[in-house]
């Protein structure tokens, strides 16, 4: 039942992400947005652009990827932006983040384990070379990820309740969300403390996801609750404003850096003439779309002065 | 305690939603400390009784108040169908992408809240927040367009949809200039700058309700006229002859502007305010361009003469039309390029907003006058005498040209050149503050609205002017702001005018030309005259 849940868990999270990046990466190209510095730019350090060169258009354009990496790195890892504009929330939300980062390269760490182990290494306190250091591993990265995406989502929740402004702009499912987080390290720990300080019986049940043993007896009491737990965060994540993670992505290549420059026969233009044909259906005096008239129509008209 | 504004009650009538104590400003720097504004010009009874005014202390809109609850109702159901609209992509592909991901991830963490002038010189008024407006807009969102019916409320809050809701929104979406600071500081890249214009589009496209500055005597005014400020081709023709023969005495150069001159490299667009309201600016890019030897023209095609293109702020359509009108100016003229004069606002329409609008030969490269200048300054065509500037300069960045565009060194290479006592504001480039006539604002004074420009949204740009020139406190040294924009030398020319800042402090404002050419050794000493008006 478990290993179902676990997997099914699995899947819902993987049909939402991809169900949400379709979703996203479908929508028409839009008008350029850009917000400088824009991180690829040669001249990125002060914000400076491609326009900035006289006949800007027959220049050859550097971009850096290692400009976007610059940014986008210590802005993953560290949370930049929170720390140099908002510190005292950083405080909070960056043990939340790093926690999760932990957490995702714990359940790395035990899958590797379990695979490892499925191969005949032994892993533990007294084996030899990569089966101790997985052993160590595991134990340090899995405490720190449960402490710190604990810690930093009872930080979190206190600061929403505490802060009146915060407060005002909860929704409930603000609360949940960081007090199903409390929770899952509440039970994490508990669990690891209790009856699996070595993170055995969680490393034997991921062998047995891994290789898909589900005949294996899963895990019961705190470690199978923490597993189960876990598994309904997975898929509860995407749905969520958290599924920041990934979207970021958009955030930034698809609107805050997307400087692309239409030229002429180029496929963006193509899609740009395409998206011209669509319909309008905006009922404004000015416009009266009635889904009659395309965008090309309706820019290439004298708009009635009065309704 | 202050009190602390809900969601909530956004949707509950009441007089007024949110107000600004005056004592609640944060203090000027010398020489205003002790300064106290003037308390707000209450608004009129008779227009508190005919129109929506329960926002703040001021009112742009003037929405009529409906006549009955059924009015009511369908102005908000019209309301409904709009956002509706705002999220397929027949009808708003232009932003639909972006919108979508600002509506669906923010975290509501309101680090944004400390970027945005507007909040910070209200003494933190929550209703000016970049969240609050943005957050009205978000739980409608989930509420009616994504149908998350019962469950919307417990995941995302509620907020009530009613005719309040809806005149309070709109209003709200013009207390914003949409200068994107705050999107700049959000850690996930949300940008509630563009839910306010959003909110204003789709206000514009389906209630058809925009300011007036910007709709009928904007770009309605612009595409039958030809140019926001009312003048037809025979008239900015006229004019700029003046502007040629004030000059041309003013300076001992013989100027004359160059009107549709098919094949030339250049087509100049200037903001047609700047004829108006200061000609010596268009008269000194036309005497520049002289001097260096450039082929260039202006265009008395419709719409041509005039850069402004107001459907940036609040409407696509009418972005689209005004920019199409630009675009077959240069066309028809056969022009190498088009350069966008000193308008913060005309250089992001034309040169990035229309690049995903212009196709196939309407897609003329587009350039900035600042680059062109500082080619031409740099290229030894021009004679100048930095100590003719030797008085202190700083420089406002028009958000459009530099956070919204990257061009943020070729204006201060050029000043660095020309102007011996050139300092940065703080903070500056990309970080900039807006004026606080961004957006459109700077054309905006009815009922009291120039008073919460002043107040409010101009106060974080003045207070920087103040703080740059410190080190200068005796008002019989001019100090010059240069204000490479038109909108943004309205906004800094009241703001001015409301604090007596020539009188007091010293200070004057105007454009990047001026210093040029008051630097070029061929023309008259003394073109900026600091006694003069």
């Amino acid at each position: 039942m478990l290993y179902r849940f676990v997997y099914g868990a699995l899947i819902v999270f993987l049909v939402v992400v991809i169900e949400r990046v379709a979703r996203l990466a479908t929508l028409p190209v839009h008008l350029r947005w850009e917000l400088y510095p824009v991180a690829h730019e040669e001249n990125a350090r002060y914000g400076g652009s491609f326009f900035e060169h006289l006949d800007w258009w027959k220049r050859k354009r550097n971009t850096s990827m290692l400009g976007e990496l610059k940014v986008m790195v210590p802005e993953i890892v560290l949370l930049k932006a929170v720390h140099e504009h908002n510190r005292s929330l950083w405080y909070r939300s960056f043990p939340f983040h790093f926690g999760l980062y932990l957490m995702a390269l714990f359940v790395a760490l035990l899958v590797g384990g379990g695979v490892a182990q499925a191969f005949g290494v032994e892993i533990g306190a007294s084996a030899p070379s990569i089966g101790l250091a997985l052993h160590w591993a595991t134990k340090v990265v899995g405490f720190a990820a449960l402490g710190l995406m604990g810690l930093g989502a009872l930080g979190l929740l206190v600061r929403r309740l505490t802060d009146p402004t915060l407060r005002a702009f909860s929704a409930t499912a603000d609360y949940f969300n960081l007090l199903v987080f409390i929770a899952l390290a509440v039970v994490g720990l508990v669990a690891s403390i209790t009856s699996d300080v070595d993170f055995v019986e969680l490393r034997r049940f991921t062998q047995s996801l891994a290789t898909v043993h589900l005949d294996a007896p899963a895990p019961g009491g705190w470690v199978g609750a923490e597993i189960a737990m876990a598994s309904a965060v997975l898929a509860y994540i995407p749905a969520t404003h958290m599924s920041h993670f990934f979207t970021k992505w958009f955030m930034y290549h698809s609107v805050r850096w997307d400087d692309r420059v239409n030229t002429v026969g180029s496929p963006l233009e193509g899609r740009i003439v395409s998206q011209l044909g669509y319909k309008v259906d905006w009922s404004a005096a000015h416009i009266q779309g009635g889904n009659r008239k395309s965008w090309v129509d309706v820019a290439t008209e004298k708009p009635e002065p009065k309704p | 305690m202050k009190r602390h504004l809900t969601i909530e009650e956004f949707s509950r009538p009441s007089e007024q939603l949110a107000r600004v104590d005056i004592e609640d400003l944060i203090p000027l720097p010398p020489p205003y400390d002790g300064y106290k504004e003037p308390e707000w010009t209450r608004l009129k009874d008779e227009k508190r009784a005919s129109c929506e005014c329960s926002l703040d202390d001021t009112v742009l809109l003037s929405l009529p108040k409906p006549k009955s609850l059924r009015e009511e109702r369908e102005l908000a159901d019209k309301f409904v169908a709009g956002l509706q609209k705002l999220f397929t992509k027949e009808n708003n592909w232009t932003f639909l992408q972006p919108l979508v991901l600002s509506m669906e991830h923010c975290a509501k963490c309101q680090t944004c809240s400390d970027a945005c002038h507007v909040f910070l010189e209200s003494g933190g008024n929550d209703v000016y927040r970049p969240t609050y407006r943005a957050e009205i807009l978000r739980r409608l969102y989930y509420r009616h367009v994504r149908e998350g019916g019962l469950l919307s409320g417990l995941t995302h809050g509620r907020v009530g949809m009613t005719w309040t809701t809806v005149a309070r929104l709109i209003e709200l979406a013009y207390r914003c200039n949409l200068c994107r600071r705050c999107a700049q500081t959000c850690p996930i890249g949300v940008d509630n700058a563009l839910i306010a214009r959003e909110i204003r589009k789709l206000c514009s496209q389906e209630l058809g309700i925009a300011p007036k500055e910007l709709h009928e005597k904007g770009t309605m005014l612009q595409l039958s006229v030809g140019s926001t400020t009312g003048m037809n081709s025979l008239v900015v023709k006229d004019n700029m002859d003046f502007i040629d023969e004030d000059m041309s005495e003013k300076t001992g150069v013989k100027l004359q502007s160059k009107w549709d001159v098919e094949g030339a490299d250049v087509l100049l667009i200037h903001n047609a305010g700047e004829i108006l309201a200061w000609p010596e600016n268009p008269g000194a890019f036309a005497l520049i361009l002289e001097a260096a030897g450039i082929s260039w023209t202006l265009s008395s095609e419709l719409a041509a003469y005039d850069g402004v293109n107001y459907g940036l702020f609040y409407d696509d359509a009418q972005f689209a039309r005004i920019a199409l009108l630009h675009a077959q100016a240069a066309k028809k003229l056969g022009v190498k390029k088009i350069v966008a004069g000193e308008c913060g606002h005309e250089h992001k329409a034309l040169m990035v907003i229309a690049d995903r609008v212009l196709t196939g030969d309407l897609n003329i490269p587009r350039e900035s006058s600042f680059v062109l200048l500082e080619e031409i300054v740099n290229s030894g065509k021009l004679k100048l005498d930095p100590s003719r500037n030797n008085f202190p300069v700083t420089l406002h960045d028009p958000c459009n040209v530099v956070r919204l565009m990257g061009i943020v060194e070729p204006q201060r290479r050029i000043l660095r050149k020309i102007a011996p006592q050139f300092r940065e504001m703080e903070p500056h480039g990309v970080d900039n503050y807006c004026c606080g006539g961004g957006s459109g604002f700077a054309i905006m004074s009815g009922n009291n609205f120039a008073e919460w420009r002043m107040k409010v949204s101009g106060r974080r740009k003045f207070r920087q002017i103040l703080e740059a020139f410190r080190d200068e406190p005796d008002p019989a040294q001019p100090k010059y702001v240069c204000a490479p924009c038109s909108n943004c030398k309205g906004q800094i020319r009241d703001l001015f005018a409301h604090y007596g800042a020539k009188e007091k402090v010293g200070l004057h404002y105007g454009g990047l030309v001026e210093l040029i050419v008051n630097a070029m050794t061929d023309v008259k000493p003394g073109f900026m005259d600091f006694d003069a008006g």
